[in-house]
């Protein structure tokens, strides 16, 4: 059959399962959506490319399916770039289409060139550029193959528009994928199994350290079984956030630097340390040396990378988390345990000194910690809840309990602040039946808020909460906390009338300043079904988030909360 | 800090050898010499790879490159039994009364002169880095103008 080039690339896209591609037009990628006017898949069209690629990662990360984006060369590409490395620095499958100018005008600074494989090269997984047409189906299945297994990540597919628009006879490409320096990790060392198990069986005082693997290896039911096999208490990280139950009496919530304090303590008095799906960040660890100082530690990871990258572990294994863990309970299965009631007394008596808790406001303003209570009392966990980056995030991940994988998305790694509102575009659109809600600030959201147009064109009921305490909060918090409350350029005053801007696009908007409206204000949100709400809440101004290890300090000595 | 040497199989494709030193770039690891070229299959090319590290920064560099999806094979050839050389051009200062005392060393060593000029000799030395090494040490007293090396190459002496 004789297809173009770009035509081959939607036919490609189908074989992959791809249903939705986010995306935004240009003169390079004209041939593709051409194409694309014709075809089953249905497009998305985001106001800004960034937009498209944070959709994208929203919609994978709800699906665990590879999201798809879709922009134009040079400043099209480029605007992709944050969304790329977004999704690189938190494991997410993510294939993005650029266009690219013809090939014979390659390195000549055509208008709208840009060296996007050259520019993503360290915040990709792998890129490529289409020299031919006739390799084009052969890159495409290899792509989404590389996203999606072994540690996934983003891979961008350069498409130059002579390549989409060259029509050659097709026949797409059955046979398996074969690449030399690529191998999709199979099985697990048993030798480590069984030497894990025995540590587990030997530990008093273990801790299980759960994080964005589990869930990438959906594997969250392997570890409520190990969990509850052995009665060790669960700490996740932000990204493991819904991989185990929040409101299991095992969890312990999340850990480092704005965990809580029964997490920090538990790694810090812990004989066992069970690293499942982590990478031992900074944020998590605090002073690395000081983190779990008396536990052995087994880390079970996918990429052998991570393993020895920050701590030294004994019982490394390399392998499917899900995998790995279900060999663990199997063994378990055989083997008498001992209770240990000591290390779960320890921990209540933490639990019950140091829960979280939050003042009174000191200028009659609503708590922003009250919100996300009153959307958790609501929702009951069955939600997907979306976060900006800074305060807001931080609240998100303490005052919601997640049951579910896939319920908590948020930028982790990268801590893209402008993430949540397109992501929760992207989820609403893989998950229609479940209510979608994006915790905001008020400086985050102005960073993508013409998103807007799309939720409103595309009649998606996502709710946003904005915590407008005008000010950049999480800065605000440290200049407070470190730089003599010198409040640097944080103060955001100066804002636009958010009920204003959403009722001009379209969408619901609403101001809420009493404690006494808010869970009216959400109960309301809930009911629209056709379009976006805006829920600008006036909270405290200078409420800080606590517990909290300052930078580079001990998880044993934490600020707040206590 | 130990020196070691990698021997890094490729894929023989445009901007292979920019993914490999963008990681040595991007993770803060520092290549000491880097040589690259064809190998017995067209398809394939051989990165060599000098990179300073304590056994933890060279276990952390291999799984890195091993990433890289055009990363087909590595072999540290440090502590195996290989064959290592590399090719050093040294442009020295010889005038008539220090000419015949160069070319002695140049004998010892088992080098080459391969140009004569009218103040200088360019020198042309192959062997493994202690030899290069101790060439240069020599030379120095005469006043070296210029030196330029291939980087290594290394291979395992035997079957493998």
């Amino acid at each position: 059959m004789k297809l173009k080039g770009a035509e081959i690339l939607l036919q490609c896209l189908q074989k992959e399962g791809v249903d939705t591609v986010f995306g935004y037009p240009g003169g390079a990628v004209l041939p593709i959506y051409d194409a694309l006017y014709k075809s089953e898949i249905r497009h998305i069209l985001s106001r800004h490319e960034q937009g498209a690629a944070h959709a994208a990662d929203g919609y994978a990360r709800a699906t665990g399916r590879v999201g798809v984006c879709i922009a134009t060369s040079g400043p099209g590409a480029t605007n992709l770039v944050t969304g790329i490395a977004t999704a690189y620095m938190d494991s997410i499958p993510l294939v993005c289409f650029t266009g690219q100018v013809g090939t014979p005008l390659i390195g000549r600074d055509a208008f709208q060139e840009a060296d996007i494989t050259g520019i993503t090269l360290p915040i990709t997984k792998h890129n490529y550029l289409v020299e031919k047409t006739e390799d084009l189906a052969r890159i495409v299945k290899e792509a989404f193959y590389i996203a999606r297994t072994n540690r996934p990540g983003p891979v961008v597919v350069d498409l130059p528009k002579d390549v989409m628009e060259k029509e050659i006879d097709f026949e797409y490409p059955e046979e398996a994928i074969n690449i030399r320096g690529y191998r999709v990790v199979k099985g697990y060392n048993s030798n480590q199994v069984i030497t894990a198990v025995d540590y587990i069986q030997k530990a008093r005082r273990p801790v299980i350290y759960a994080g964005g693997g589990v869930i990438s290896s959906n594997a969250a039911e392997e570890l409520r079984e190990l969990a509850e096999k052995r009665k060790i208490p669960v700490t996740t990280t932000l990204m493991g956030m819904g991989g185990f139950p929040g409101n299991s009496y095992l969890s312990l919530g999340m850990l480092g630097m704005h965990g809580t304090r029964y997490a920090n303590y538990a790694i810090g008095e812990c004989d066992l340390l069970i690293a499942i799906g982590v990478r031992f960040d900074d944020r998590v660890t605090g002073k690395i040396d000081t983190f779990a100082p008396h536990a052995r530690v087994i880390h079970i990871d996918i990429d052998a990378a991570e393993i020895g990258k920050n701590v030294e572990v004994e019982v490394p294994i390399v392998g499917q988390v899900k995998e790995v863990l279900a060999a663990i309970n199997q063994r378990l299965e055989a083997i008498e345990l001992e209770e240990l009631s000591e290390w779960h007394e320890t921990i209540d008596r933490w639990k019950e000194e140091y829960p979280l808790r939050y003042g009174d406001s000191s200028e009659g303003r609503i708590m922003p910690q009250h919100v996300i209570e009153e959307v958790y009392s609501l929702t009951q966990g069955e939600a997907i809840i979306c976060t900006e980056v800074g305060q807001n995030q931080m609240w998100a991940a303490q005052y919601y309990q997640y049951k579910h994988p896939r319920s908590f998305l948020s930028s982790g790694g990268l801590g893209t602040m402008g993430y949540g509102f397109p992501a929760a575009i992207g989820a609403k659109i893989a998950c229609p039946e479940l209510p979608v809600i994006d915790i905001a600030g008020d400086g985050s959201i102005q960073m993508n808020i013409q998103e807007l147009g799309t939720a409103v064109q595309y009649r998606l009921p996502i709710i946003i909460c904005i915590l407008n305490n005008h000010f950049l909060g999480m800065v605000r918090q440290w200049q407070g906390l470190f730089y003599g409350g010198r409040y640097s350029f944080t103060d955001m005053s100066h804002q636009p009338d958010f009920v204003k801007i959403a009722e001009a696009y379209g969408a619901v908007g609403r101001r809420i300043k009493e404690a006494s409206q808010v869970r009216e204000a959400l109960e309301e949100a809930l009911k629209v079904k056709d379009r976006p709400v805006v829920l600008d809440f006036w909270v405290e101004r200078e409420a800080d988030v606590y517990p909290m290890v300052p930078p580079g300090g001990s998880l044993m000595n934490m600020l707040g909360g206590d | 800090m130990k020196k070691h040497t990698l021997a890094v199989t490729v894929e023989n494709r445009p901007g292979v050898l920019t993914r490999v030193t963008t990681m040595f770039r991007r993770r803060g690891y520092n290549i000491e010499s880097l040589a690259v070229g064809a190998t017995e299959n067209p398809a394939i090319s051989r990165i060599t790879i000098e990179v300073a590290g304590d056994d933890r920064i060279i276990e952390q560099v291999t799984k890195q490159l091993y990433k890289l999806v055009e990363v087909i094979k590595i072999n540290d050839l440090t502590d195996a039994r290989s064959v290592d050389r590399e090719l050093v051009l040294i442009k020295v200062k010889a005038d008539n009364s220090v000419r015949a005392e160069i070319v002695q060393i140049v004998d010892i060593f088992r080098a080459r002169i391969v140009d004569i000029g009218r103040d200088s000799l360019i020198i042309e030395v192959t062997g493994d880095s202690r030899k290069i090494e101790a060439i240069e040490d020599s030379l120095r007293a005469f006043g070296i103008i210029e030196m330029v090396r291939t980087g290594k190459i290394a291979m395992i002496r035997g079957g493998k």
